[in-house]
């Protein structure tokens, strides 16, 4: 959704948008989210650049070593820098998160508000989420590598062949909750007196969906968005232990995690700071998702 | 020592009991086991999982077991039959076992041979699905000579005859109960399979699959003294940290089974002083293969991995040594496996008698390595990546989702970049790498990689069968569904024949001669195999548990009888 | 309504039986093999013999046909017998796990109890509390309550089970000193029962760290969804008529501003109320306690089809229910939803 908001926002200024940015910017909660994802992301990008360890280089006489100056965060059991790790793993567990999440909530918004506007619809997609919401999700995950993987990596390149890999997976089982939950709102929705009005002068449905549906169902949208990164991030950790996800050396937020679990007794800060720096994260996107559910409703706006 | 400290054990516990004079049986109370998998069936011929194979350890028992150091030492059996003493026939065709008097089933019914004789019946029935029918391959038939002398005998002469009926992975049922569940009915036995009546220490109370085992002592058990506990709760479940967390750090359970975790993790739990770990070599060998025929993806299915295409890279021996002796294997050992594990440049680690001496590949030979790349051809390229005849010397490394096996992966690449050959990693989930799906191309058999790696050992003190994997025929390839156990496809009719010679050769340092010129033929010679390191197994005991000796060549839990509570 | 729900329950015939085999052909079509974990030692031609023995040689369909043969006639014919003492189903095979050698439905019903006890309760805690933490947050929202009930269940979503539990289970049984009352045990006794108090306080205290585990991330789920709910119809249009009417505040708050938030609320408990009973896979592995969950996993691992086909296919005749339930209820919530 937020890339829709800017979009917009750049190629017709002085519209309604720039009501939504006022009423956004006036909204503290959001502007801190704003700034500490950015934080975050900047971080994780050029962090790099400044912190240029590799994150991979193994030094194994500096192994399991505390806070140093020469290790800000320490190093893991093979005397990898942990700093250079959490940098390096925050930009692919980001971009992975925020696209899962993004995949994931268009498909689930779109077979909710189909299921719940149209009621020819509603059977049939809501069966199939029913199936989708039944599936043993590890066969099915392992099915995935084992059809798409080979190709994908050959036509793609191993790392954006997986990164494709890995975000469908996520998206493609991961949409069956929005969809439930927007289909309530929408089912609820249609039947009040606005949408009864907008039909009566003849409104198309495309319109009524985008002008007057979609609007109202923006809250649990956001509450999905921001369950949806913590979510994707979580399991690709989980992918990446049945050999879906990067490689094994690859360092990623939720690998991280799992690999600093059983040192959680001797050096707890190697757990602490990816739950850390997970945590800020979907922090922040909670934040300004309400900060953009307010802005997003007009009677909110202006007051 | 030990009967003593269980004197005083009984004499405290019952300072009531009229008469507390000499050790008794169930006298410690309570004993809790944990494995962190859990047992999913009590009777190891339908099963051939670890867990399964340990936890029946307690309940049934072989003719005969290995002890800690490899020897056999009987169990049910009187003596062990040997030339020497005319139980094993000069020819090496039968074997003839006799049964201790007045041993009894749990259930308070007599042992006799026909019990033995069932046994195999039941193993090799052609529907069962024995797990361990390997255990009887060559028997031609077993017969009840009288009440307590069982007779084997072999298709041919077999130089190592103790295959059938000893160990832990072939016990011996009890007839009355498993009559009805030949062949096709063994699945349908739930209640025989889960409760099984055996002579071991404990029998079953409760079994809850894949949970949960309660036992109790076995009131028939053939030493009165023993078990020293009167019950035990043998759970099972999670995974390794919590385990050792359990014995080593809060003391909830009095044994924790192979702690397969890094070593500064063991240290620091062992540091809370509530248990200790115990360590134990056998034959287990974490290895890398290589893969000797071509797994490109532009080979046609069914092409691939064949030996109609010999590897483009690997063929050539020069680079298969140069990656070996890039690799560092002290430095895998202090990361991975710490006590549990030591350098080997063999794949036959143990008994003594088949375990080649060569430690050749110990020390790490950066340069050695680089010029024997630059003797094959393999220059460096402009990104530091070595190339001939415009391929780069590029690599998949693969290997099961395993937190040491991701260090050694990493490790390893790094040892191979420093060479200049670049390495792709990639980690495939245990159930799937370790099945063979013949549609998985994810499997260790079918090899879609250039090299693999996993451990692996072979059952008992005989390496024969395991070596005899290696021969040409054995290689897996589309024509047997992938199954076979020469899984670099390695081929040398040198090596078949010597195969051939080992299985007619009966005396023991002969045949200890040729093992480790096999071994080394795979090894140290061609580096078709390149072994890393000999894996101990790291097990831990409370400090109250007492008698506890580590045996990696039988079940761990081979000696609970003599198990007690340390006062 | 009665109509509609008469007419969804026939059409979840079909729609489980299409379930059914799509997941068996999903479990067909998956890498995998029942003998994975099988020691290397055992040779290829006897794991052979061991995969034609559970009936693997077997062609598809007729695995297929085996499974929904033994589900709808087999099973309920054993349970009969085993109620009233008949013996129709003598001599006919149950559905046979590959892994455990033993009826599927028998390990399931062994399951159940600490399943529904330890997640169930989770599930039920952490409903409960989020309900009062969303509306609360939703009526004072940016209090230091609201910011703090976001702070708390962000993280506890963010942060997942596997180190909450393990970060419990160091707190509370490895730093804890054993003779503390507060010292919880790390194990999960499944073959404890409660008889008298004192057991009542052991179960209570193994139950401590799993439930709160689950609580913590149930209750952050269904308290923002709760909160977000309630916030959009705090400025509802009926709200100002209801308070403007007089309403105190309780009236407004509990009877007309809940009930008309409560629809996404529903969906979210009705999607996770079937998965109590497939268990919480990493809960229940951190903690053994060993219920549907621990054994759904390991059944995969092992891909021991005929567990997972009628482990799904229950949890699938769950969701669709749930589904039917939720889409019931919202005809109640808000009487302007027509199915008809």
């Amino acid at each position: 959704m937020t890339d829709h908001t800017i979009d917009l926002k750049a190629a017709k200024p002085r519209n309604q948008w720039w009501d939504v940015w006022d009423q956004f910017r006036t909204h503290r909660g959001a502007l801190i989210g704003m700034v500490i994802f950015a934080v975050i992301v900047l971080g994780t990008l050029l962090g790099p650049f400044f912190w240029d360890v590799d994150p991979k280089f193994i030094n194994i006489r500096a192994r399991e070593l505390g806070p140093s100056l020469a290790h800000p965060l320490g190093t893991d059991q093979l005397g990898r820098d942990m700093l250079a790790r959490v940098l390096a793993g925050g930009r692919i567990t980001i971009a992975v998160g925020m696209t899962a999440m993004l995949l994931s909530l268009v498909l689930g918004t779109l077979v909710g508000v189909l299921a719940g506007y149209f009621r020819r619809l509603d059977g049939i997609l809501m069966r199939l989420t029913d199936l989708f919401l039944a599936l043993p999700l590890l066969p099915l995950l392992l099915l995935m590598v084992m059809l798409f993987r080979e190709p994908l990596v050959l036509s793609f390149g191993p790392e954006g062949g997986i990164f494709i890999l890995i975000v469908f997976a996520i998206g493609v089982t991961s949409w069956m909750h929005a969809a439930r939950i927007v289909r309530g709102d929408v089912l609820a929705l249609k039947e009040r007196e606005f949408v009864l009005a907008s039909r009566s002068i003849g409104t198309p449905a495309r319109r009524m969906i985008l002008r007057h549906i979609l609007p109202n169902v923006m809250s649990p949208i956001m509450v999905s968005a921001t369950l949806g990164v913590a979510n994707a991030v979580i399991t690709e950790s989980a992918l990446s232990f049945l050999g879906l996800g990067f490689p094994p050396d690859f360092p990623t937020w939720g690998r991280l995690l799992n690999d600093g679990l059983p040192y959680i007794n001797l050096s707890p800060e190697r757990v602490i700071w990816p739950a850390l720096a997970l945590s800020a994260l979907v922090l922040s996107i909670n934040y300004i998702g309400d900060g953009l559910r307010d802005a997003l409703d007009p009677r909110i706006r202006g007051r | 020592m030990k009967m003593k400290s269980a004197l005083m054990g009984a004499a405290c516990a019952f300072a009531l009991a009229p008469f507390a004079a000499q050790a008794e049986r169930g006298a410690d109370g309570h004993v809790n086991v944990i494995y962190w998998q859990a047992p999913s069936i009590l009777n190891p011929f339908l099963s051939g999982g670890t867990k399964d194979v340990e936890s029946s350890s307690l309940i049934l028992e072989p003719l005969a077991r290995y002890d800690e150091k490899g020897n056999l030492v009987p169990y049910l059996a009187q003596e062990i039959p040997t030339l020497a003493n005319g139980g094993v026939s000069e020819d090496l065709t039968t074997i003839t076992w006799k049964l201790q008097e007045g041993l009894l089933w749990s259930d308070g019914s007599p042992v006799t041979s026909a019990d033995a004789v069932f046994t195999w019946q039941y193993c090799t029935h052609p529907e069962g699905g024995c797990a361990q029918l390997s255990k009887y391959e060559g028997v031609s038939t077993v017969e009840a000579v009288d009440d307590l002398t069982i007779k084997v005998t072999f298709g041919a002469p077999q130089p190592n005859p103790y295959g059938p009926l000893v160990g832990a992975q072939s016990p011996i049922l009890q007839k009355a109960q498993f009559e009805n569940c030949l062949g096709t009915k063994a699945s349908e036995c739930t209640e025989q399979n889960f409760n099984p009546i055996g002579t071991g220490p404990f029998k079953v109370v409760e079994f809850k699959t894949n949970d949960v085992i309660s036992l109790e002592a076995n009131p028939n058990y053939r030493d009165p003294a023993k078990p020293a506990f009167a019950t035990m709760t043998f759970k099972g479940g999670g995974d390794a940290e919590a385990a050792g967390r359990a014995v080593l750090e809060t003391g909830e359970f009095d044994y924790a089974w192979n702690l397969q975790l890094a070593p500064s993790v063991i240290a620091g739990m062992e540091a809370a002083g509530k248990g200790k770990t115990v360590v134990g070599f056998g034959t287990l060998v974490e290895r890398i293969e290589m893969n000797m025929t071509n797994p490109s993806p532009d080979l046609a299915e069914g092409e691939r991995s064949t030996a109609a295409h010999p590897h483009p890279i690997l063929s050539d021996m020069r680079v298969r040594k140069a990656l070996s002796m890039a690799i560092d294997r002290e430095i895998l050992v202090e990361v991975g496996y710490g006590a549990a594990g030591r350098p080997t440049c063999t794949i036959v680690p143990a008994p003594e008698v088949y375990a080649s001496k060569d430690t050749s590949c110990f020390t790490q030979d950066i340069e050695g390595a680089k010029a024997l790349l630059e003797e094959a051809g393999w220059t460096v390229g402009a990104d530091g990546i070595r190339e001939k005849d415009g391929m780069k010397l590029k690599l998949l490394y693969q290997t099961s989702t395993n937190a040491v096996r991701q260090d050694f992966q990493a490790l390893i690449k790094q040892w191979w970049s420093e060479i200049g050959v670049e390495t792709e990693l990639k980690n495939i989930a245990g159930s799937v790498f370790f099945g063979s799906d013949p549609g998985s191309p994810d499997t260790f058999p079918k090899f879609y990689a250039d090299v693999e790696m996993y451990a692996n050992n072979f059952d008992g003190t005989d390496p024969q069968s395991y070596l005899a994997g290696y021969t040409c025929d054995k290689a897996p390839s589309p024509a047997n569904q992938w199954q076979g156990e020469n899984i670099n496809r390695f081929c040398d009719p040198a090596y078949d024949a010597l195969v051939a010679e080992l299985g007619r050769t009966g005396d023991i340092a002969k045949r200890g001669e040729l093992a480790v010129k096999m071994a080394e033929m795979l090894s140290t010679e061609t580096h078709t195999i390149v072994p890393l390191v000999d894996r101990g197994r790291v097990s831990a005991h409370s400090n109250t548990l007492g008698g506890v000796v580590l045996n990696t060549w039988d079940s761990e839990l081979w000696n609970a009888a003599d198990w007690f509570r340390v006062k | 309504m009665l109509t509609f729900t008469i007419r969804r329950l026939l059409l979840a015939i079909p729609t489980l039986l299409f379930i059914s085999l799509v997941i068996f052909l999903l479990l067909e079509l998956a890498p995998g093999d029942p003998l994975a974990d099988m020691p290397m030692t055992i040779p290829p031609d006897v794991k052979e013999k061991i995969r034609l023995s559970l009936g693997l040689g077997r062609p598809m369909h007729v695995r297929y046909g085996l499974w929904l043969y033994n589900l709808f006639v087999t099973e309920p014919l054993h349970w009969w017998d085993a109620a009233f003492h008949t013996t129709y189903s003598e001599g006919m095979q149950r559905i046979i796990s590959f892994q455990t050698r033993a009826p599927v439905f028998d390990t399931i019903a062994e399951r159940i109890p600490q399943t529904l006890l330890v997640v169930g309760m989770g599930y039920l805690v952490g409903t409960l509390i989020s309900l009062p933490i969303g509306i609360i947050s939703a009526y004072r929202q940016y209090s230091w309550f609201d910011q703090f009930g976001t702070f708390v269940s962000m993280v506890g979503f963010s942060v997942p089970t596997f180190v909450t539990g393990v970060f419990l289970i160091i707190v509370f049984s490895v730093l804890m000193p054993t003779d503390s009352m507060f010292w919880l045990p790390s194990i999960y006794d499944t073959t404890h029962q409660v008889t008298d108090w004192a057991s009542f306080v052991k179960q209570f205290k193994q139950m401590a760290m799993p439930v709160f585990v689950l609580a913590l991330y149930q209750a952050a789920q269904v308290s923002r969804y709760m909160r977000a709910s309630m916030l959009d119809n705090l400025s509802q249009d009926y709200v100002r008529t209801a308070r403007a009417k007089g309403l105190s505040e309780r009236v407004v708050l509990l009877k007309h501003v809940l009930r008309n938030s409560l629809i996404p609320v529903v969906t979210v408990i009705a999607l996770g109320v079937p998965s109590v009973f497939t268990g919480a896979i990493i809960t229940e592995n951190v903690f053994k306690v060993n219920g549907l969950g621990q054994q759904l996993l390991l059944s995969i691992q092992g891909n021991d089809a005929p567990m997972v086909l009628t482990i799904s296919f229950i949890f699938a005749i769950l969701i669709v229910l749930f589904n039917l339930i939720a889409d019931v209820l919202y005809g109640i919530l808000d009487p302007r939803i027509r199915y008809d």
